[in-house]
């Protein structure tokens, strides 16, 4: 079963239009929060326990209490640049219930005193774009987005910056240069956003699911979000199921969840005849679980984190038994060596090394000694560059060729797959 | 030389003042630019949205050449971008856009003779739960089988 807080009325039509959303209680909880103090908002947040649902985790009420406590202007950003394989929970919501995104921006808007955001789409993401565009036309004629909206005295303007194509500018020193108009590239913490952020002005960047929470919190307090999930991770979230699985789909279901609930009862299940190798649970980012792991697994931060693999951004990878271990990884490989924004040495190099030596076992010339190396690369790409994606392509290697070492030692002997019987050369050429 | 319509032109002016500064106008108008330039972008689209923006040059290219979604050669009418990321990858997306490419007759990122497709193989586009997918230059396409694949992309305008 699932826990539909968010998703609740995502399977009308109507949702995504202003009346329809306003007919199932749309913009009611602007309404109370307009006439709330702005601090009592962040409170009710900060005590919700809602943490960030972009893949980071951080706690959103405390990062909101970072902005300088002053009238210094101050933008909020949406991070809508979903890009992380295996993750599209943040279009679903755009496409079925743009407007909740809305009420949530100004709602939040409004606790931080920013009087302008803007909502960054990845470019690719054609048809949400024009969704939320279509929204925002409908909120402004309404007077829920302007100057002195539903009357409170409080302005908010909203708009779309749509991106063009980068996996790092989900990351949100990333995003703020590009919506800077440079290339995506991170910039170095501290100064963090929310002192030095877009324009070097204070900035709060969050996730759509996360901004999107935030109405369901303010309009039944945090103490009823905290009915779900558990005391560190609290909430529903909305979880991307993808891979070898029955039915693969988005899922809200309230943090620790079973995972292998998620995948048998809410997915389906795998195909027939196939069993469970491995589970990646939080997007590609996340180390691999094997299936004896996966098992065992709750979806929250602190149970992931505690073997070894994290939440991230939601997205559960689902791959069976007919699945070949050092394929995927060069799948992953291939993506973070494209993906690198160039600018810090350990991670535009090893990411190009560990895509090379994945490749080269793949391609029959692999050596016992480069499953070593590849670790070693990893190993020292980990916590030494700017952003987070140098450990993002690090901390998959390490897991593939640690858990599924025999995989990778009978490909580089045989030089072939040990589960399709064939070289990468007969899978892809 | 390449020059932007009248109303290009217009709509580069409108985003030029759409957001604080006007460097954010650079990827919008390289948008405008790229579809009006038959899909992809050269030195003297450059040159015109410099004069156009008064942006120096180099400022426009390096965002130019930052982002994928900005074609550096020509493409086809139909820009066919398969996704073999993990969670298409493992519903078969590499074999589908081998598969594209065999049936049409062109290898990765080149165009077919006729000038109709171009094919690539791209990164995770946020459609994994509907693998494998194309994207058909702005739309999406998905849940595809090889014969699904081929029967959209024959009959496409």
């Amino acid at each position: 079963m699932e826990t539909k807080l968010l998703t609740e009325h995502y399977d009308k039509e109507e949702f995504r239009n202003l009346d329809g959303y306003k007919r199932h209680g749309g913009y009611e909880v602007l309404k109370k929060a307009l006439k709330m103090q702005p601090q009592s908002i962040i409170d009710e947040v900060k005590a919700s326990g809602l943490r960030g649902r972009g893949g980071a985790g951080f706690a959103t009420g405390v990062k909101w209490g970072f902005l300088p406590k002053n009238n210094e202007p101050r933008y909020l950003l949406c991070n809508a640049d979903e890009g992380e394989p295996g993750t599209y929970k943040d279009r679903l919501m755009m496409e079925k219930a743009p407007h909740q995104l809305i009420e949530g921006m100004v709602i939040s808007g409004f606790a931080i005193g920013s009087n302008k955001g803007y909502i960054y789409i990845r470019g690719e993401y054609d048809y949400p774009i024009a969704v939320v565009e279509q929204a925002l036309k409908e909120a402004y004629s309404a007077g829920l987005l302007g100057k002195n909206i539903l009357g409170s005295g409080f302005d908010f303007d909203l708009d779309v910056y749509k991106g063009a194509g980068a996996y790092i500018c989900g990351e949100e020193t990333g995003m703020i240069s590009s919506l800077e108009g440079l290339k995506g590239q991170p910039k170095l913490k501290p100064p963090f956003p929310a002192v030095q952020g877009y324009l070097k002005k204070p900035t709060i960047v969050n996730n759509v699911e996360t901004l999107a929470a935030v109405v369901p919190i303010i309009k039944d307090g945090a103490a009823a979000y905290r009915k779900f999930g558990t005391e560190k991770s609290a909430g529903t979230k909305l979880f991307s199921l993808s891979g070898n699985v029955v039915k693969p789909g988005n899922y809200e279901v309230p943090l620790a969840y079973p995972l292998k609930d998620m995948i048998y009862k809410l997915g389906g299940g795998l195909k027939p005849g196939r069993k469970l190798k491995a589970v990646i649970p939080g997007g590609s980012s996340a180390p691999v679980l094997t299936a004896e792991e996966a098992e065992k697994a709750l979806l929250d931060y602190e149970s992931l984190a505690g073997m070894g693999s994290m939440l991230g951004s939601g997205a559960i990878i689902v791959i069976d038994d007919s699945q070949c271990m050092v394929d995927m990884l060069g799948v992953l490989t291939h993506f973070y060596n494209h993906e690198s924004c160039g600018q810090c040495t350990p991670c535009r190099e090893g990411t190009g090394w560990l895509n090379k030596i994945v490749h080269s076992i793949l391609e029959g010339r692999g050596r016992l000694q480069d499953l070593d190396l590849l670790v070693k690369v990893a190993d020292n790409m980990k916590g030494r560059t700017i952003c987070a994606l140098s450990d993002a392509a690090a901390l998959p290697v390490i897991s593939f060729v640690s858990k599924f070492r025999d995989e990778f030692e009978f490909y580089v002997r045989e030089g072939r797959s040990k589960v399709k019987g064939t070289s990468y050369a007969e899978m892809h050429h | 030389m390449f020059q932007l319509s009248a109303q290009g032109l217009q709509e580069v002016q409108k985003e030029l003042k759409r957001y604080e500064t006007k460097e954010s106008a650079i990827i919008p108008a390289l948008y405008i630019a790229q579809k009006e330039n038959k899909g992809w972008v050269n030195d003297e689209v450059i040159h015109h949205l410099s004069k156009v923006m008064e942006i120096p040059e180099s400022r426009i290219n390096e965002v130019f050449k930052f982002y994928t979604m900005f074609n550096q050669r020509p493409v086809g009418k139909f820009h066919v971008q398969v996704c073999a990321n993990i969670s298409c990858a493992l519903n078969g997306g590499r074999e589908l856009a081998q598969h594209i490419c065999k049936e049409l007759k062109v290898g990765y990122d080149q165009m077919t003779e006729d000038g109709r497709y171009t094919v690539s193989k791209v990164e995770c586009l946020g459609s994994c739960g509907t693998a494998p997918m194309m994207q058909v230059n702005d739309k999406y396409y998905e849940n595809l089988t090889p014969e699904s694949a081929m029967n959209i992309l024959r009959g496409l305008k």
